[in-house]
């Protein structure tokens, strides 16, 4: 029987050949724990009675959900991780340094088919790079850095076939809203997610990083997308499926038909086409996060801002997914240009992301976020409204204080 | 191993934020977990809820993040099992990490106070006060060792490496 891309890669660390729903123990290639799970990895490696990381090459820690500290109780947890990492001679990446997948892709700590796990249920973002990647707390973590291991069942795939051009005003964020609001928010558990097709082959690594992301909103294991038209600094072996591989489901989506998607509060497949909401008024705007915090997304939010200023009632915060996403930012003046239409950057990290500092809404307020979850009380307080869609439409709403549809957008500019 | 107690009952799509909202996450306070559990999703839960009682949930609990603060908030607020119509992935085998038995049983039909018994070896509950049976889903091998040395931390003192069987 044939195989998917997701068993070659299982096969190839639990070496054996493995189908879907066999359970293997398999060799990992690299793991990262964030200062949400770190901690608690770190007392049950201890309780394990781990002294030494199996591979201290291949593990990394990094201080983004609450970074800066907030408070004194989470500035020591912060000291107990960088203890660890000294003790251990393992890379930890600081505060303000990036977010931590953005962070292992970037600095190529994870690479296309290899085995990755992190302790942060969006792991499945380097499925962008053509690698399994997964979530997981913070005592499989442990076990992991113990003995180089893990045990894992194999997930059936379900494909996803985009075939067509994105039209304008819409990008890789509308695409897996759509994609999520279609499957739903279990309708991938315990499975892969393929992701393939013409229309994904111009895109780049940060749009592609997008799609992966979301895997997780639809209860996904992993999220693959096909490293067809991938460009990376080196070279490496494009992994495709056998022709009889066996998938779960398969969906075509015809790109060519997309409209800018907007997720409605509370849940990330509660997904709209913008029109359905477009006027609800905005009181705080964000980019950033794993899913749309890089260049491009920057880029997309300075175009629509350059020359001129949000709408008064709106804060409108970015927070760049790394420090490089930000020089660069810097050096290309997008920086300059969001800064004088009245943006304020935060340092890099999680940020408004994940409600633990910085950028909590107030009750009854309106936010347009460029995340990847508006779970109640996801920002901090249970009593706001949490939309997500694309950074073009963060960018285009807080410009005009309401949510507002880009793909509009050479109209309304004629009308301003 | 067999565990009993009284019920109470949540819906579908429990995510991790509700069931312990990110910004009490940054903690190894087990009672700092404990004191905020659910609150955003029942914020006399914390009030209701005694040593041993049960958890009965829908489809898809514990979706969202890999926070295992989720499964230790609700076993530090004494919560001895947790019962759902299916698990997010991640929330279930966080749960049996830290030695918190759940169990996945497609068609329960609990309501909230029932008194229950759940029967892990044979993998099935009984409803006291319907005088119901409901089967559960079978776990794997790897999952009922870890579960039965109470959880990874243990398993990997002991047996040093993973073991399939
Ligand atoms: S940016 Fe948000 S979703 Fe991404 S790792 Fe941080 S908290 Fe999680």
């Amino acid at each position: 029987m044939g195989q998917t891309i997701i068993e070659k890669i299982i096969s190839k660390h639990a070496g054996k050949p493995v189908i879907k729903n066999e359970i293997a123990i398999v060799s990992v290639d690299g793991v990262m724990a964030s200062d949400t799970t770190a901690p608690l990895a770190i007392k049950a490696f201890r309780e394990m009675g781990g002294k030494k990381v199996w591979d201290s090459d291949k593990a990394f820690l990094v201080i983004d959900h609450a970074s800066p500290a907030p408070n004194e109780r989470i500035a020591n947890l912060h000291s107990m991780m960088r203890d660890f990492a000294n003790e251990q001679g393992i890379k930890l990446y600081d505060v303000g340094e990036g977010i931590c997948h953005q962070l292992m892709v970037e600095n190529g700590h994870v690479k296309p088919g290899q085995l990755f796990l992190g302790a942060d249920s969006h792991t499945c973002t380097y499925g962008a790079l053509g690698a399994f990647a997964t979530g997981v707390g913070s005592t499989d973590l442990a076990g992991t850095m113990l003995t180089g291991k893990t045990w894992l069942k194999v997930p059936a795939t379900i494909k996803i076939i985009f075939e067509g051009r994105f039209p304008q005003g819409t990008s890789a964020k509308d695409l897996i809203l759509h994609v999520v609001g279609m499957v739903g928010i279990e309708g991938a558990t315990y499975k892969a997610v393929e992701f393939t097709g013409p229309a994904l082959e111009d895109l780049s690594l940060s749009s592609r990083m997008t799609i992966a992301n979301m895997t997780i909103e639809m209860g996904g294991k992993a999220g693959f997308v096909d490293t067809t038209g991938l460009e990376l600094p080196y070279s490496f072996e494009d992994i495709k499926p056998d022709a009889d591989a066996v998938y779960e489901k398969v969906i075509t989506v015809d790109v060519s038909a997309l409209q800018p998607t907007v997720a409605v509060p509370h849940s990330p497949d509660n997904v709209a086409p913008i029109q359905d909401v477009v006027g609800t008024p905005i009181h705080q705007a964000f980019i950033g996060s794993c899913t749309n915090g890089r260049l491009e997304d920057l880029h997309a939010a300075a175009e629509i801002l350059k020359g001129k200023k949000i709408h008064e009632q709106v804060r409108f915060i970015i927070g760049p997914a790394s420090q490089e996403v930000f020089n660069e930012a810097l050096s290309d003046g997008t920086v300059e240009i969001l800064s004088k239409a009245g943006v304020k950057f935060i340092p890099s990290g999680c940020g408004p992301c994940v409600g633990t500092h910085q950028g909590i809404p107030g009750k009854g307020e309106n936010v347009i976020s460029a995340t990847n979850r508006n779970f109640q009380g996801r920002m901090g307080n249970r009593d706001s409204q949490i939309y997500l869609g694309s950074p073009a439409t963060v960018a285009l709403s807080a410009l005009h204080g309401k949510i507002t549809d880009p793909s509009t957008l050479h109209k309304e500019e004629i009308l301003i | 191993m067999i565990v009993k107690g009284r019920t109470h009952l949540y819906g579908d799509n429990i995510d991790t934020d509700r069931i312990i909202p990110g910004k009490y996450t940054k903690t190894l306070d087990m009672s700092d977990l404990a004191n905020h559990v659910l609150e955003d999703l029942d914020p006399e839960f914390r009030t209701k809820v005694k040593q041993g009682d049960i958890l009965v949930a829908g489809d898809n609990f514990g979706c969202g993040s890999s926070r295992e603060q989720a499964p230790l908030a609700l076993q530090a607020a004494g919560i001895s099992a947790v019962v759902a119509q299916s698990f997010a992935r991640i929330f279930f085998r966080n749960a049996i990490n830290i030695g918190l038995p759940v169990i996945e049983a497609p068609d329960h039909t609990i309501a909230d106070g029932d008194d229950i018994e759940i029967d892990f070896s044979e993998g099935n509950i009984t409803n006291a006060s319907r005088q119901e049976q409901y089967q559960g889903t079978q776990m794997p091998d790897v999952m009922i060792n870890i579960l039965a040395a109470d959880g990874l931390v243990n398993f990997l003192k002991e047996n040093g490496k993973y073991e399939l069987s």
